[in-house]
């Protein structure tokens, strides 16, 4: 594959930029994307040249912007699709998918993938560092992937990240600058920094590179599905890139002959304290107003989203929708997922699926119809928000005789021929007892 | 009554390279219109057709959004500084 089949392009006034880090146009300041030349890549690809490649993102490497000769070796990606008839059956749905990449390596969120083709270019570019500022599951990404790679890495995160984010970006040996303030302070710090040092940012000045990682998931939807699209797709939104991108690699597989054309419709997640875009989604407005997050789900707490324009236009030109749920709901549906799927997701699953259950309430997502939600992150990473949601059990002593009067008592107490306190959380009935 | 307005690099190349300047509007809109007589070349990229502050320009007052101090209607303060940012700009050099 030669450089000649992608380029950086003007998402508004259309002019091209070759191949360099830059995120925005000289010309009119506006976003700048990846590009393909589809007509050469057409030949070159088909479902069976991609199934026959090792199960990980870069078996779809036509599609994505790789320098020549880059032969990259983490094998990331390529997440299991599950379905989900528990789940679907809790809150509504008979063809639910979870595409679940709270188990993507190496650090257990969809972060991985970006950073992987990311860190690609940022070679080429002969950049020795790279940095990203970020709310947590970007900073373990590029920590870890730098450590292998041989970069040195500065990661920016807003002080208040949860203490496994933290410790999971520092451990791989990363400079941690912690910030007072909020991720789009932090931001906007590394945009200014970014201008004064020579450094690859993953989001900031190699961000059209960076997103593309994104698309891979919808790639892998696609073929898990059996070389189909779904119906519609769940997508959780921070900066509003990984729904745009979801979209765009349907868009490809379309164009390129991989799958047959078919509508799908797209959904974004937010947590109501954190919700400029299906704010903005649900008032039919084009433009986004910034808000200061207030929520839980911190992965996800981005005020100012970058693409938060391109996912309203997404979302609204697919025909889907976008909603938020609560902290409240947040946590009772990171239990659900959990107690119903044998899936332990962060904040921003459980944001998923929450939103997930409300569309379904609202009736924009049928039944029937094929459902993918994207669980982006691990539970092991935000373990502080089911604080409180556990009794500790008195330990007993190890004799039969001790376990058995447990049982006993477990057995004619509150669990006594129920299941699980599923989804209440606490003492709250979050979710009305006629959906359970 | 003056404010620095802070130019990165990113639109230098419209302001002759100029990285600050110093001036006493007292709004945005009056900021925008110094920057405009100061530097033509820069006057399409501040604000669209309908006079609001395009989509990709992020105005900072003293490290906050301006859109939270009232955007247009905020009245700068003696010594504010403010900061005008491409969205995502950054690095490509």
């Amino acid at each position: 594959m030669t450089t000649s089949t992608y380029h950086l392009r003007c998402r508004e006034c259309g002019k091209t930029w070759g191949n360099q880090p830059r995120s925005i146009c000289e010309d009119c300041f506006s976003p700048l994307e990846v590009t393909y030349d589809y007509d050469s890549i057409r030949p070159l690809v088909s479902r069976e040249l991609f199934a026959s490649r090792a199960p990980n993102l870069w078996r779809y490497r036509e599609l994505l912007p790789l320098p020549a000769g880059c032969q990259p070796s983490l094998p990331t990606g390529f997440t299991p699709l599950l379905k989900a008839p528990q789940l679907g059956e809790r809150i509504g749905s008979c063809n639910l998918y979870l595409k679940n990449d709270a188990v993507c390596l190496p650090t257990l969120s969809f972060k991985d993938r970006v950073v992987a083709v990311a860190l690609a270019n940022a070679r080429h570019f002969g950049f020795d560092t790279v940095a990203c500022s970020s709310t947590g599951n970007l900073a373990n990404a590029v920590a870890a992937q730098a450590a292998r790679e041989g970069f040195k890495a500065w990661i920016f995160i807003p002080s208040d990240l949860e203490p496994a984010k933290i410790l999971g970006t520092q451990v791989f040996g990363a400079q941690l600058v912690r910030i007072n303030g909020n991720y789009d302070q932090v931001n906007r710090l590394c945009s200014q920094i970014a201008d004064e040092h020579r450094w690859g940012f993953v989001n900031v000045n190699l961000r059209p590179y960076y997103a593309e990682g994104s698309k891979t998931v919808g790639f892998e939807i696609a073929e898990q599905l059996g070389w189909r699209l779904p119906d519609n797709v769940v997508v959780p939104m921070a900066g509003g890139s990984l729904i745009t991108k979801i979209k765009k690699a349907f868009d490809e597989l379309i164009q390129l002959g991989l799958v047959d054309p078919k509508p799908v419709k797209f959904f974004g997640a937010q947590a109501t304290g954190c919700s400029p875009i299906s704010t903005a989604v649900k008032q039919y407005c084009k433009e986004i107003e910034p808000q200061r997050p207030a929520t839980i789900a911190r992965s996800l707490a981005i005020g100012n989203p970058a693409d938060g324009h391109y996912a309203v236009k997404a979302i609204t030109s697919s025909g889907g929708w976008s909603e938020d749920v609560s902290d409240t709901e947040v946590v009772a549906s990171i239990q659900l997922l959990a107690e119903s799927e044998g899936i332990f997701t962060e904040t921003a699953g459980g944001v998923t699926v929450g939103t997930a259950r409300k569309l379904i309430r609202q009736d924009r997502i049928l039944p029937e119809e094929t459902t993918v939600l994207c669980i982006t992150g691990n539970g092991l990473k935000t373990t502080d928000v089911l604080a409180g949601k556990y009794e500790t059990e008195t330990p007993i002593a190890p004799k039969l005789r001790e376990f058995e009067a447990l049982l006993e008592s477990k057995l004619s107490g509150a669990f006594a021929g129920e299941t699980p306190a599923l989804p209440v959380s606490g003492d709250t009935p979050v979710f009305p007892a006629e959906v359970l | 009554m003056s404010i620095t307005v802070q130019i990165p690099t990113a639109l230098r190349r419209l302001t002759a390279g100029t990285p600050r300047i110093t001036c006493a509007a007292s709004n945005l809109p009056e900021l925008f219109s110094v920057l405009d007589t100061q530097f033509p070349d820069l006057k399409p990229h501040l604000r669209d057709e309908a006079g609001q502050t395009r989509r990709f320009l992020n105005v900072y007052v003293n490290e906050e959004d301006i859109r939270f101090l009232g955007g247009n209607t905020y009245a700068f303060q003696d010594g504010d500084e403010v900061l005008l940012v491409p969205s995502i700009a950054g690095g490509a050099r």
